[in-house]
């Protein structure tokens, strides 16, 4: 199993969620976050002020998936969330050792 | 013309507008019953529209400070509304109107409480050139109550409740009405020739000169300049902001119409018409002049501006909404516009916190107005403007600065780090404005 963790632009999470869901994906859990990597902020203006935003409004998904499914999510993150413009995002991945479904004790892929 | 001195506003219509100069054959024809009736009328309509404007500060303010400390906004708009009407009956409408009954000849009005008619006054016991009493009363404490309303917007989020009050009280029982008296009452400024129709000066830019005074000794908010930067402090609640300039922008048509002073001839209604159409337009023009300016200059049009540009205008018409074409209504709206534009910069370079923009809209655009009148008014003097603009400055902020400076030394005006911190509602009230519950 694969924790694939996504930070995408605010406005692609809907075109990402439709995709994951067509792509097989069955959950996911999604946080507004805020952050910067590249992009590192922009500066806006209040009231004849110029001040630096640092922290940029993104969206973190998360899922856990089979290792089968794994490459196809993340090349669906990746096709979905792309303007080609700084700022898209980051997805990293991660092995996950144990899953369980709480409501029936299942484990390991079935649990997802 | 918001003045006891009618005559002379009649003679200015009269030699200015061929329109109004027959309109002034025409009210010899309406009964004197009818005509106080009317302009009763008037004073009670413009003093409703102008009560409402207490709603528009309150909003405005509300949305321009931090959501921390927007419950105590509020609480200063209550508190110095209740108390401008209290302390205007106790003291401020008879020494602003003091009739004949001078302490000091055109300088310094009477002391004493304001008394109505009686009960069921009769037309034999009125005196039917005017109006009541009452609706006068009514009428002019709005503008009053207006007055204080400016300060509290400048001097938000870093000072103590009940010293603000204090000054609120000082501001509409002796400090507004004196000045006032100088103008509107009969004194010596009105004797001079300055005209000031609904207040750019008597109202607006006193009310600047005390929120500047105030903003100088009780000092900027901890961290609003750091490093020779300018760190905004956002507004918390833009729609509220913009509800509340939209409130102060219709309570402005009572204001500058209700100044009229007479609806009781075919020439009043026509000028109040004039009027509110022509503080609409300057208004309008104000809103759009800040729009394009800060597209120009910043990139981004900046709401909180325009908000200030449509205030800015309508502050700018105040001096004179009367004598203005349209277009002459909206030039000097606009004018009053780009003047908040560059203004509010220009403060926070001198390192003058000003939360909500009360000095570049109130006194700047109160100044500029002022001095306005002398292109559409042939009555008007600028040297006459100028004097009067500097003699209601000086008494005013040296005044309001004076009394500022005894209550920082006496009881302290400004809350502690920790409190200003944390957020006026949290400390001094224990009552947040937007309360989460989980």
């Amino acid at each position: 199993m694969k924790l694939i963790i996504a930070t995408i632009k605010p406005f692609k999470l809907e075109a990402v969620h439709e995709a994951l869901t067509s792509a097989g994906a069955t959950g996911m859990m999604v946080t507004e976050i805020k952050g910067y990597g590249a992009q590192s902020g922009h500066t806006e203006i209040y009231r004849g002020a110029e001040y630096a935003v640092n922290f940029v409004p993104k969206v973190r998904i998360e899922l856990v998936v089979a290792d089968a499914l794994a490459e196809t999510i993340i090349s669906t993150i990746e096709a979905t969330a792309k303007t080609g413009k700084i700022g898209d995002g980051k997805i990293f991945v991660l092995n996950v050792e144990e899953a369980v479904r709480v409501r029936t004790g299942e484990t390991g892929a079935d649990a997802i | 013309m918001n003045s006891l001195i009618k005559t002379s506003g009649l003679g200015l219509i009269a030699t200015t507008l061929p329109v109004a100069t027959f309109a002034q054959d025409v009210s010899a024809a309406v009964p004197s019953e009818v005509s106080y009736i009317l302009t009763t009328i008037l004073f009670l309509i413009g003093g409703f529209l102008v009560f409402f404007m207490a709603c528009g500060f309150a909003m405005l303010e509300a949305g321009l400070v931090r959501s921390k400390n927007v419950t105590m906004q509020l609480t200063k708009n209550m508190g110095l509304f209740g108390l401008a009407c209290i302390f205007y009956y106790l003291v401020g409408f008879n020494l602003m109107y003091p009739g004949d009954a001078w302490v000091v000849p055109n300088l310094l009005g009477s002391f004493s409480p304001t008394v109505l008619e009686a009960v069921g006054l009769s037309a034999a016991d009125a005196d039917l050139s005017y109006a009541t009493v009452g609706s006068d009363f009514f009428f002019q404490l709005m503008f009053c109550a207006a007055t204080a309303s400016i300060v509290s917007g400048a001097v938000a989020e870093r000072i103590k409740l009940w010293p603000f009050l204090i000054f609120t009280v000082i501001l509409t029982a002796l400090i507004y009405p004196i000045q006032a008296s100088w103008k509107w009452g009969g004194g010596f400024l009105d004797q001079a020739g300055f005209l000031d129709f609904a207040g750019s000066t008597v109202v607006h830019s006193v009310g600047g000169w005390a929120a500047l005074a105030g903003a100088l000794i009780l000092g900027a908010r901890i961290g609003k300049y750091k490093d020779g930067k300018v760190i905004p402090m956002v507004a918390s609640n833009l729609p509220l902001a913009t509800l509340g300039t939209f409130i102060l922008w219709l309570g402005w048509f009572g204001f500058n119409g209700g100044s009229q002073l007479a609806m009781g001839s075919v020439g009043d209604v026509a000028d109040i018409s004039r009027i509110f159409v022509n503080t609409n337009a300057a208004a309008a023009a104000g809103a759009i002049a800040a729009m394009i300016l800060t597209q120009v200059i910043y990139k981004k049009p900046d709401l909180t501006m325009i908000l200030n540009g449509a205030l800015a205008g309508l502050v700018s018409i105040t001096a004179e909404p009367l004598t203005p074409s349209i277009g002459a209504a909206s030039i000097i709206g606009a004018i009053g516009g780009a003047i908040v534009v560059f203004g509010v910069p220009f403060l926070d370079r001198l390192k003058i916190d000003d939360v909500v923009g009360a000095i570049p809209v109130h006194l700047f655009c109160g100044i500029w107005g002022t001095i306005a009148v002398v292109f559409t008014n042939d009555e008007a003097s600028l040297g006459t403007q100028l004097y009067s603009i500097m003699v209601v400055g000086i008494f005013t902020f040296v005044l309001s600065g004076i009394v500022w400076y005894i209550l920082k030394h006496t009881m302290g005006i400004r809350v502690t780090e920790e409190e200003e911190v944390t957020g006026l509602d949290q400390t001094e009230l224990g009552m947040e404005a937007y309360h989460i519950q989980a």
